[in-house]
């Protein structure tokens, strides 16, 4: 379990002192995928590095597992850093090593013998899809690929946390999606918890469990993705959720039911939803907002639908939407 | 002064002294230059890395007046013409090698006048290591010394390597420079017939191997530069 407890960090600038955290309290169980997102500026990179101390915080204390990295000698918090390990926005591979040099650097470092190394790094090569790379250079590789290396070198340790610092803000849709899914499945097969720093909603929703919304330093809103989807309270929230503006549409649409589904990988892109449901269940519904992207044959964002009609109506259309698989389904009340 | 220069008795004359004194003149200046070069890089480099690592923000933070130090005495070397620092390090050769002249005595100025050199050049290199290689390493916990040794120097080498050859052709320039004040090599044998001697044909000749000795370093440095270089090899 990591406990972040009133953490503050200030920096010292020209133009004076820069607040870029000011007293932010979060849990994160183990096991969870949690997510902190915010818009750039918001203080998530300087977040997550306060939790493994590449930062040294102003005030306040990170603890894990009851432990306060903080107040650990350098060689202590070295060790500890092997169990909370790291992935980047720039892959940050070591461009004149191997792929399988890269995944023994950490061992390496913690004076793992070299055959064990090598032996550990190519199980972890096999983990993470791409075995015939062990002699490649990362510059040979894609940068989907050269994030699998780095993944699996954050994973040669056998952290207890995975931190992911925008792990996915150079890559494509696509393959953002297969990053994910494999962040996804090291979570589930080896336990690992990971904390995922990101500025896009798609990220949240597709992998996270519960999420964090920092703005200005401050955490804002914290809660399950779910809940915080259906009823974002806070306006970082709200402008996150709603991306284009799609709150401002709903403050005039007054009378109309709202529901809000959420495509987390439906197979649904083949589909005319909401034509179907018209000519099924004779339910008109209009789109107020939507935010959705197809990713092969499936689709993830969230479409926010009004519904004029009683509650029998809504409720069968909220029965319909959710017998497609991997849809949810919630309405929206406490909205405006 | 150039009249003569094709005449049949001094093309003879010149023969002569070619086979008579280049060989040994050639030898002499390799081994100088490449002496004093791997001596000013084993000095030079771990200067180097302090001027990096020992910085404020650097992994290794020294204090400053050390930094101060250090940056004051590579300017003060840097400064004084290479000429005037060879008379000056006279004494330093004598208690080192036992006297002032000859070939090996020679290399003790070069040093002395290379590895501040040397150590900017490999500053230069390792300010162009990415320092967010240099944060996933602390995020992995390397300690300062890990990761002078297993991520700033190895991957900056293919820059190390160019700088090092800038480092060794300046250093044969030097190493010419010496044959004014008892110096050996190629340098020496230009300097003695063509300026004591008025035999302008042997000084044309030692300076066109001293040409292609340089083109011979560069082009050798350079090619490992870019053989060394593994960002290189992609698509």
């Amino acid at each position: 379990m990591i406990e972040i407890r009133n953490l503050s960090k200030e920096f010292q600038t020209a133009d004076g002192t820069v607040e870029a955290l000011k007293g932010v309290n979060l849990t994160i169980q183990d096991g969870d995928i949690y997510g902190i997102i915010g818009m750039s500026g918001a203080g998530k990179s300087t977040l997550v590095r306060c939790i493994n101390m590449l930062e040294r915080p102003t005030e306040g204390q990170v603890l894990i597992d009851g432990e306060d990295i903080g107040a650990l000698p350098m060689a202590g918090l070295r060790k500890i850093r092997r169990e909370i390990t790291m992935i980047f926005q720039g892959f940050n591979l070591l461009m004149q090593r191997t792929c399988l040099k890269n995944i023994c650097f950490p061992l390496e470092l913690a004076g793992v013998s070299k055959a064990d190394a090598k032996k550990r790094a190519m199980e972890l090569l096999e983990i993470v899809g791409l075995p015939d790379k062990a002699n490649a250079y990362p510059a040979q590789l894609s940068g989907g690929q050269q994030q699998r290396i780095a993944i699996a070198r954050a994973l040669a340790t056998d952290p207890k946390v995975l931190l992911c610092d925008e792990a996915t803000s150079a890559l494509d849709p696509k393959t953002t999606h297969s990053i994910l899914e494999l962040i996804r499945d090291i979570n589930r097969r080896l336990g690992i918890s990971v904390i995922i720093i990101t500025h896009q909603m798609s990220v949240v929703e597709e992998i996270c469990s519960r999420v964090a919304i920092l703005d200005e330093g401050r955490v804002v809103e914290e809660g399950l993705v779910s809940e915080i989807f259906s009823s974002p309270k806070s306006k970082a929230a709200k402008r996150l959720v709603f991306p284009e503006g799609a709150d401002e549409i709903l403050l005039e649409t007054k009378g109309e039911r709202r529901i809000r589904v959420v495509f987390s990988g439906a197979v649904a892109s083949r589909e005319p939803l909401i034509a179907k449901m018209a000519m099924e269940e004779q339910i008109a519904a209009s789109i107020l907002g939507a935010s959705t992207r197809s990713i092969g044959d499936k689709a993830y964002g969230n479409m926010l639908l009004g519904i004029n009609g009683d509650d029998a109506t809504v409720r069968r259309a909220m029965e319909y939407l959710r017998s497609i698989p991997d849809v949810l389904v919630e309405e929206v009340t406490d909205h405006v | 002064m150039f009249d003569k220069l094709f005449a049949q008795e001094t093309i003879e004359e010149t023969l002569r002294i070619v086979q008579n004194e280049f060989p040994l003149g050639i030898w002499e200046t390799v081994y100088v230059t490449i002496i004093a070069t791997a001596i000013a890089i084993a000095i030079g480099l771990p200067l180097g890395v302090l001027l990096v690592a020992g910085e404020k923000n650097g992994v290794l933070p020294l204090p400053k007046g050390v930094m101060q130090v250090l940056n004051v005495v590579i300017n003060l070397l840097r400064s004084v013409p290479f000429l005037i620092l060879m008379i000056m390090v006279f004494p330093l050769s004598r208690l080192i090698v036992g006297t002032t002249v000859g070939t090996v005595a020679s290399i003790v100025p070069l040093v002395i006048a290379s590895f501040p050199f040397v150590a900017r050049l490999v500053e230069s290199s390792l300010r162009e290591v990415n320092p967010n290689i240099i944060e996933m390493a602390q995020s992995m916990g390397a300690s300062p010394l890990q990761i002078i040794m297993k991520v700033m120097i190895p991957e900056s080498v293919p820059s190390l390597l160019s700088n090092f050859t800038i480092a060794i052709t300046t250093i044969l320039g030097y190493s010419a420079m010496s044959g004014a004040i008892g110096g050996g090599g190629l340098g020496k044998i230009a300097i003695s017939y063509g300026y004591n001697r008025y035999k302008y044909l042997v000084m044309l000749l030692a300076v066109i191997l001293l040409v292609i000795l340089v083109q011979i370093f560069q082009s050798v440095g350079t090619r490992l530069a870019v053989k060394s270089d593994k960002r290189l090899k992609g698509r």
